[in-house]
């Protein structure tokens, strides 16, 4: 970003009354949008967690307190929707990373094809997820599925993805780190061709080989970059959702044993109308998203510190 | 000859990965095109037997699928074109136009867009309820007006347009309304291109807020339809990868053409700032 703009002529400024508003009307219908359907309901979600009784029909309540925090801290439901995040979170941003990192150092080679590859690698990201997971859902199956086909030649016998509740996890993990992987390979690729391509040719000349390149070179360089890909990845991970519901019709796992955050928080709002209770666990969500986010910052800042 | 062999790995693994990556979509074009015998078999079958548009009739007579298509195309032409309009009048405002508490307010705003939607959904659901809005597709537009990230990667584009441009074409007495659209707008054509295509994307596959704020068969659009459609046609898989093609096709193509506007616009999504 340019800091050096030169001050704007005082001649050349208006001074009248509409100049003056001007700014603000080139603002207004942006900001009715931003107030009513973001602004409002970050101060409404924040009081709503503290109303304790909260009916949704009437709007009242019985008292300011904190019995939603409690009543979600408590829940063995809670505890088990955060202990299923964690980890989906814990799987799927180590397995996307370090795929990642590979796929985007082969995918910054000189290549031929390197357009087809790319359009391979990215296709998912750009494709509704729920719409995927249906195709990821019959992959799955266990009588029919293309999977355990393939799976039995290796002598794998017939593994219940959908079915059993210790593989729903696998199942939805891989499938997770499967939709993931375009998004942190552009990030990671981008983060390479930062790289100066000076170090690369210092290192050829010193007749380094491509494997001690990579280790030496490459993962030192782009390690700032991988920890903010992970850090952004964690947030988005937290969100899990949308790649659950297609795989058990819109359950979260086949015994209601995959419980999300964002799942909890849909339970208690649409089917006990909790709204309270709902609210309450969404700022619980957002404060583990809030110090990720906060890392992020730092770390970013201290990037930008460094490159100049 | 070593690095033949390496060149020769590093094909072999991009391949491999690649068709990985592919495979879900083959599966699912490949079974749009089976017949009920074909697609319960095992061994699976890896072709159709035969190409017909058979299973797309009959999802499509199922359930309405047309109307689905209708309904996600207008209310993505509706949001994306209001949202570009208030994006681009907003980011001029912060980027050229000087009012107080102006660097202020847009650091407050970039600090909002850490929160997630998921938070805003239990407010919003009864913001739309309040409004008698409920079930209709202005409850699937109205919320997406403005973004304010696409407003900060447009700011970022017009911040980089340099001062003396504006100047001279204030001297000429353009008004700062044409200037912004005879000048900037043209300028900041390759940034529009891909706020609006991550926009589209991002409407067109939008699920979770149709999913609460819509239950009538007529105003669902196709990602929330499909997943209503799972069970009804539960047994019908091949009917279910036919209607998941309408959903995904259209993207796909879109994709192969503007791929490199998409993928600048999700590299400066992830890395802010």
């Amino acid at each position: 970003m340019k800091k050096n703009k030169q001050k704007p002529d005082r001649e050349l400024v208006d001074r009248s009354f509409l100049a003056r508003i001007e700014p603000y009307l080139y603002l207004l219908p942006f900001f009715l949008g931003i107030a009513v359907f973001t602004l409002y309901p970050v101060v409404n979600v924040v009081l709503m967690s503290f109303k304790e009784d909260y009916s949704y029909l009437t709007r009242e309540f019985s008292q300011w307190g904190l019995a939603n925090y409690d009543k979600v801290l408590s829940d063995p439901k809670f505890a088990q929707a955060v202990g299923n995040t964690l980890k989906y979170v814990l799987l799927v941003v180590p397995i996307s990373t370090l795929i990642s990192v590979i796929v985007a150092n082969l995918l910054n080679q000189k290549l031929r094809f390197s357009a087809l590859f790319q359009t391979a690698y990215f296709l998912p990201m750009v494709t509704s997820v729920t719409a995927v997971g249906l195709a990821w859902k019959l992959m799955y199956n266990k009588n029919f599925g293309i999977i355990n086909y393939i799976l039995s030649f290796f002598g794998i016998d017939k593994i219940p993805w959908l079915e059993n509740a210790a593989w729903s996890i696998p199942s939805l993990v891989i499938f997770g780190v499967w939709n993931i992987l375009p998004f942190t390979i552009i990030l990671l690729l981008s983060g390479l061709q930062n790289i100066d391509p000076q170090y690369y040719t210092a290192a050829r000349v010193d007749g380094s080989g491509s494997l001690r390149i990579f280790l030496r070179i490459t993962v030192p360089l782009l390690a700032p970059t991988i920890f903010l890909v992970c850090i952004v990845n964690t947030i988005s991970c937290f969100k899990v959702f949308s790649e659950l519901y297609p795989l058990f019709n819109g359950k979260p796992g086949p015994f209601y044993n995959l419980y999300t955050v964002v799942y909890y928080i849909r339970f208690a709002m649409m089917e006990n109308r909790k709204y309270g209770v709902a609210a309450a666990a969404a700022i619980v969500l957002f404060g583990f998203i809030f110090v990720f986010t906060m890392i992020q910052r730092v770390v970013q800042s201290w990037m930008s510190a460094r490159k100049r | 000859m070593k690095r033949r062999i390496s060149r020769f790995c590093m094909y072999f693994f991009l391949t491999l990965g690649a068709v990985i990556m592919l495979f879900p979509f083959f599966w699912m074009f490949s079974s749009a095109f089976k017949t009920t015998q074909e697609i319960n078999k095992f061994p699976p079958q890896w072709l159709p037997g035969h190409l017909s548009l058979d299973n797309f009739r009959r999802a499509f007579a199922m359930a309405p699928f047309a109307k689905y298509f209708f309904n996600s195309v207008f209310v993505m032409v509706c949001s994306v074109g209001l949202t570009t309009f208030t994006t681009i009048l907003a980011a001029f405002a912060f980027s050229r136009l000087r009012f107080p508490g102006r660097k202020l307010i847009f650091s407050l705003l970039l600090s909002l867009m850490m929160i997630p939607f998921e938070m805003l959904i239990i407010t919003n659901y009864s913001t739309i309820v309040d409004l008698g809005l409920w079930d209709t597709l202005i409850a699937l537009i109205l919320p997406f007006t403005s973004s304010i990230f696409y407003t900060y990667i447009l700011k970022g584009f017009f911040d980089s347009v340099s001062d003396s441009l504006y100047w001279s074409a204030r001297i000429d007495g353009s008004s700062n309304w044409r200037y912004l659209w005879k000048v900037m707008v043209p300028m900041a054509r390759p940034s529009l291109t891909t706020i609006i295509l991550l926009n589209a994307l991002a409407s067109w596959n939008s699920f979770m807020w149709p999913m609460y704020v819509i239950s009538s068969d007529k105003n669902r659009t196709l990602p929330w339809g499909l997943q209503v459609f799972t069970t009804e046609a539960g047994s019908y898989p091949e009917l279910l990868m036919a209607a998941s093609t309408v959903v995904v096709l259209p993207v796909i193509i879109l994709f192969l053409f503007a791929r490199k506007y998409i993928v600048r616009g999700v590299a400066r999504g992830g890395l802010k700032g």
